[in-house]
């Protein structure tokens, strides 16, 4: 297979970047997205280019390291995957592909299509945990927690802080990156005792770090590797109502 | 200098107990005047930094990622054992710890792996007061399920991201002291090299991987929780950017390299398809208790799996291991796939692989079972082959996975050097020759939550008249130098061969002859090819861009250097070592393909001290000891 | 942990400025179905009397009109809410993508609903222009009807003939159609999302949610749209 790419190039944060036009051949429709990057990059280097920065580590889809607006889409065409995960079986021979960094006023650009989300640290930091350290534990049986509960907590606590949500939001939000935590924590009788502090308190850190607000678009569930449900964004909304109200 | 592993007098059973309870204090005044580096951020890391900070030590944490949440440990699908019992078929911490030092091959401490067991029960007790949603039966008690070299039921789970839910909690428990002002976080550094003074660990030097500058910081002691050298291999299921350069500078100075040709090749893995391939990725260990394993007993067997009647299939595992079956332990499930294939009977294009097999399952359990069970392993598998594993075998194949081998440390966990202190996949500690599946996790978190705590105490009681010292001495700036100079040679030679290059021809020297069958002459050959690959890196590798920016290429270059002086050392290593045991096994020393140890001679931690590249390191030796259990055959048949 | 954050943060942090904008959003939908129950009456073939009674008793009631003031007040308060989410939203991502296909993951009126809302707002001004303000200040002729029981006379205004002279004007026919189009855009997101702000979001309620949000956008809308049509038809 042969491509035409269009990336991103910006030497750093302050400088301007631009597309740039790329053609690459003998793609193999078994490689990873990345993997043709590399392709690329090595090609580059030998030429005496600067190789095109970009996130990457596990490429297991599970670190959430990598983050590609691809032809338009965060984490490109493929629903449920992240961008290691995305094969260039999945895309058509000669096609031109566009790729840019994921961009949100609080995701500065590093080089390239590298961002920097520590926002996302940040506003766990002001809330997103327990507060439990190291040997305060009960035994862990001690408190039983159903099935469906404990079930509802993993389907949120499965977000890899990837961005992918606030990069496909319209208004650049973060609330569902947000509402994970909340309803993760929120869903288990161990996050019970900090649940009001704990919305206000990430929320409050989202306003801060210049992410948009959340108007129900759907962009970030229908984009998210993960599949994070929308539902739990309306869970952080009753948590949030709920602790203004009642705090 | 004598290796002291400083394990405490005492039986077995009471050392950790009276360790705990006669070890230095530090009060708490006392503390919040002492410095604690803590490099890397995976689960032995963040738990460690977190802990730290709680008990109220000045923390720093380092982390290459730009975010600590993404060190690798995240990538642990299967569990994380735990000798609870709560299934009450017989589990205990002797049995964990006795299935531990077994499965290591009789290669382990004992008193460390004691250890481990007896922590392993406060580990779940943490994870969950902290939120981590283990799976759960329908009374909403814990759930378990059973996992390679075991015959209970002892590891704990979140579906198939176990690791990420343990990292995410102590993430959280860091993030949270870091938002108390406990931690200072510095993401997108790199350590590049260890400050000594008089003797002692004081500081490090990171690349600041954003400016590309060097800064100096200083520490009352240094921990390095950096993780495996898995990606010597080049393909490995490691992290991209998975390095050993950390722990190879503490090396460099003066920190002593144990085991390193111990290196785990796990058995469930989604084979190579080109070589344009950039890593492999696991497939759970877990899909080994409902996946059954088989090649076709007919050598160059072409048809579809599905075309292959029943009574033409070997499930070799079942056949050669009944009691453990396709649960046997990783070394082994390893070797057994590697002389099915060698026996060309391996299937799928390149012949290197094997099939990992549901039907059987899906028709016991039901398809919404399996997939409750294994849906995002099933659907990873999907997105990478294109097959769906629900209607055709997986196709699975051996890949570099763990490495055992790592910093030698003693029973405080420090390493050789005074004040350097590793953890985690880092050290070499407690699975001697072989690492049994959900162990890493809860080594990881033990070292962390419950161990490091206490022995960094003992050390760092006799520091507090110790004041911090400014970065402006004379070692730190040494120590700066030296990086500098390192970086400055890698961008001024402007060769020819990219450090992909370099890198991938290292990883394929050291797989075909230090990685799953070694022998003395094949170990002899690789290490003159190493030795000049080496000196031909160093002459030739074209490494693009400059140092003061975000640099990808000069970060891999400074990293693969590092590689290839450690594969030279783990090919000095498993020539050192004239036995099999583990993930070590040497051609000449098997009984009819399997493990042929020796314990009269070999019963020991080859712990190396460096002393140039030019001649051979030195070798110290630390004999291992068994006094409450006896050295047998480990059989798994 | 310590979260020392005041009621009015709390209010006009991002998910209390979009409580503000659910809460009025959906009061100001009730308000839509109780003008239109009135405005069906246009249609009645009784030369405007019901509609005459009915708009002179809404317009007389002390009632009515306070509630009148407080949806004036309410409008104001949704546009002005609307208007700062949509800013502050904007500038959240400064540098906009180049190539951007958000058709692929979210509706069109989800993503301008500003816009939408915008149209909606002037068609009001508009809308209060040609008949609030007549009806209200304006010159309108009078119209007498008799009781039915008492058989007395009494003299009303004739609010009908002004709808209907308005409506003779081909334009403002087609503004409102055109209006109520993006009206029904606006509702067919902003009913359900002003569920999902208040938190009203699972697999059990949800698809009922959406469907009655969807009803009462397109429906309300569509026979908003369909007097002004009949009546110009009718007179001409």
């Amino acid at each position: 297979m042969k491509f035409n790419l269009k990336i991103w190039r910006q030497k750093d944060a302050n400088a301007q970047g631009k597309l740039v036009d790329y053609k690459i051949d003998n793609v193999s429709e078994d490689m990873s997205l990345l993997e043709m990057m590399d392709v690329l990059n090595d090609q580059l280097v030998r030429k005496g280019e600067e190789p095109v920065a970009f996130d990457h580590d596990c490429r297991e889809g599970i670190c959430g390291m990598c983050s590609m607006y691809i032809n338009g889409r965060a984490h490109g065409p493929v629903k449920a995957s992240t961008t290691c995960q995305l094969y260039m079986r999945n895309f058509t021979d000669g096609e031109t592909i566009t790729i840019e960094p994921f961009r949100a006023g609080a995701f500065p650009i590093v080089r390239d299509l590298a961002v920097t989300r520590s926002a996302f640290d940040r506003i766990i930091a002001a809330g997103g945990f327990v507060s439990v350290s190291t040997g305060q534990a009960q035994d862990a049986n001690n408190t039983p927690i159903g099935k469906e509960e404990a079930d509802k907590a993993m389907d949120a606590a499965a977000c890899i802080g990837c961005g992918a949500c606030a990069a496909a939001c319209p208004n650049a939000s973060a609330m569902l990156f947000v509402s994970a935590k909340v309803a993760h924590l929120s869903l288990l009788p161990q996050g019970q005792v900090e649940r009001k502090e704990r919305a206000l308190a990430m929320i409050n850190q989202m306003d801060e770090e210049g992410f948009g607000s959340c108007t129900n678009i759907g962009a970030c569930e229908a984009e998210c590797p993960k599949e994070i449900s929308l539902e739990n964004i309306a869970r952080l909304n009753r948590e949030y109502l709920w602790a203004t109200v009642a705090k | 200098m004598a290796l002291d592993s400083k394990i405490p007098d005492g039986p077995l059973e009471s050392k950790w107990t009276k360790y705990k309870s006669s070890v230095k204090l530090v009060n708490p005044a006392n503390k919040r005047k002492l410095d604690v580096l803590v490099i890397g951020t995976g689960l032995a890391g963040a738990s460690a930094a977190a802990s730290l900070a709680e008990l109220g030590y000045k923390v720093k944490a380092f982390c290459f990622q730009d975010s600590p949440r993404r060190a690798h440990s995240i990538a642990a699908q299967g569990g994380i054992n735990s000798a609870k019992n709560y299934k009450n078929d017989g589990d205990s911490v002797h049995r964990l710890f006795y299935d531990t030092i077994k499965g290591g091959d009789f290669r382990a401490r004992e008193a460390n792996v004691h250890r481990l067991a007896e922590v392993s029960v406060d580990i779940i007790d943490q994870c969950v007061a902290q939120g981590v949603p283990f799976a759960r039966e329908y009374g909403g008690l814990l759930d378990n399920r059973s996992f390679g070299g075991a015959q209970v039921s002892r590891t704990f789970y979140a579906r198939g991201q176990t690791g990420q839910q343990l990292l995410i909690g102590a993430y959280q428990a860091l993030e949270r002291q870091i938002g108390l002002g406990n931690v200072e976080m510095y993401s997108r550094h790199e350590m590049v090299e260890v400050v000594t003074i008089d003797g002692k660990a004081r500081g490090i030097i990171c690349r600041n991987l954003i400016t590309g500058k060097l800064e100096r910081f200083f520490g009352h002691a240094v921990v390095l929780a950096t993780g495996g050298y898995g990606n010597v291999f080049f393909l490995s299921t490691n992290a991209m950017g998975s390095n050993v350069t950390a722990a190879w500078r503490a090396h460099r100075n003066g920190a002593y390299f144990a085991n390193p040709c111990y290196t785990q090749i796990h058995p469930t893995c989604i084979p190579v398809t080109g070589d344009y391939q950039s890593k492999l990725t696991l497939m759970s260990e877990s899909l080994r208790n409902d996946g059954r394993v088989w090649v076709p007993k007919a050598k160059g067997d072409k048809r579809k799996p599905q075309d292959i009647p029943e009574e033409e299939r070997d499930y070799y595992l079942e056949r050669k291991y009944p009691s453990f079956g396709n649960l046997a332990p990783r070394d082994i499930a390893s070797r057994a796939a590697k002389e099915a294939c060698d026996d060309g009977r391996g299937v799928g294009a390149s012949g290197l692989a094997v099939y990992l097999d549901f039907a059987d399952s899906i028709k016991r359990l039901g398809k919404e079972k399996v997939e409750e069970r294994y849906g995002n392993l099933f659907d990873m598998y999907k997105h990478i082959t294109n097959e769906n594993p629900y209607e055709t075998p997986m196709r699975i194949y051996p890949a570099v996975h763990y490495t055992m081998g790592g910093l030698w440390v003693d029973y405080n966990l420090m390493t050789s050097v005074p004040g350097l202190y590793a953890t985690g996949e880092c050290n070499f500690s407690d699975h001697g020759a072989n690492r049994l599946g959900a162990s890493a996790l809860m080594q990881g978190l033990a070292d962390g939550y419950f161990v490091l705590p206490y022995t960094i105490g003992n050390y760092l009681a006799d520091e507090i008249f110790t004041k911090a010292i400014p970065t402006d001495h004379p070692a730190f700036v040494e120590a700066e130098k030296t990086a500098q100079e390192r970086y400055d040679k890698l961008l001024s030679i402007q060769g020819t061969r990219t450090v992909d290059d370099f890198h991938k021809e290292l990883g394929k020297i050291i797989w075909d002859y230090c990685g799953m069958a070694r022998s003395a002459e094949g170990l002899t050959k690789a290490r003159q090819m190493v030795r000049k690959l080496r000196d031909e890196f160093w002459k030739d590798v074209k490494v693009t861009g400059g140092l003061h920016e975000f640099n990808v290429d000069l970060d891999k270059a400074n990293r693969v250097a590092d590689f290839l002086e450690l594969g030279e050392l783990m090919i000095i290593d498993a020539l050192d070592r004239n036995e099999s045991c583990g993930g070590h096994f040497r051609v000449e020393y098997q009984d009819d393909g399997e493990a042929k140890r020796d314990d009269e001679n070999y019963a020991y931690v080859a712990a190396w001290e460096f002393t140039g590249l030019e001649g051979d390191p030195v070798l110290h030796k630390e004999e291992l000891k068994y006094e409450n259990i006896k050295l047998a055959v480990r059989s798994y048949k | 942990m310590q979260a020392d954050i005041s009621l009015g943060k709390r209010l006009t942090s991002s998910i209390g400025k979009k409580i503000v904008v659910a809460l009025t959003g959906l009061f100001l939908t009730l308000f839509l179905v109780v003008h239109l129950m009135g405005n069906l009456q246009l249609l009645k073939n009784d030369g405007g009397e019901a509609f005459n009674h009915y708009s002179e008793f809404m317009g007389h009631n002390p009632l009515i009109q306070t509630i009148s003031k407080v949806n004036f007040a309410f409008i104001l308060g949704h546009a002005i809410w609307g208007i700062f989410l949509a800013f502050k939203n904007r500038a959240a991502r400064p540098t906009r993508y180049a190539v951007n296909k958000p058709g692929a993951n979210s509706r069109w009126a989800s993503r301008n609903m500003a816009l939408l809302g915008t149209i909606v707002f002037v068609f009001i001004a508009i809308h209060l222009v040609n008949f609030y303000f007549t009806f209200h200040y304006g010159d309108i002729p009078t119209v007498d009807y008799r009781d039915a029981h008492s058989g007395e006379l009494f003299r009303v205004k004739d609010y009908a003939s002004v709808v209907q002279i308005g409506f003779q004007q081909l334009w403002i026919v087609a503004f409102y159609v055109v209006a109520m189009f993006a009206l029904a855009f606006h509702l067919s997101h902003g009913i359900q999302s002003a569920f999902q702000t208040l938190g009203a979001n699972n697999k059990e309620v949800s698809p009922t949610l959406k469907t009655i949000g969807y009803v009462l956008a397109y429906g309300l809308c569509a026979l908003f749209a369909i007097i002004p049509v009949i009546m110009y038809i009718q007179n001409s």
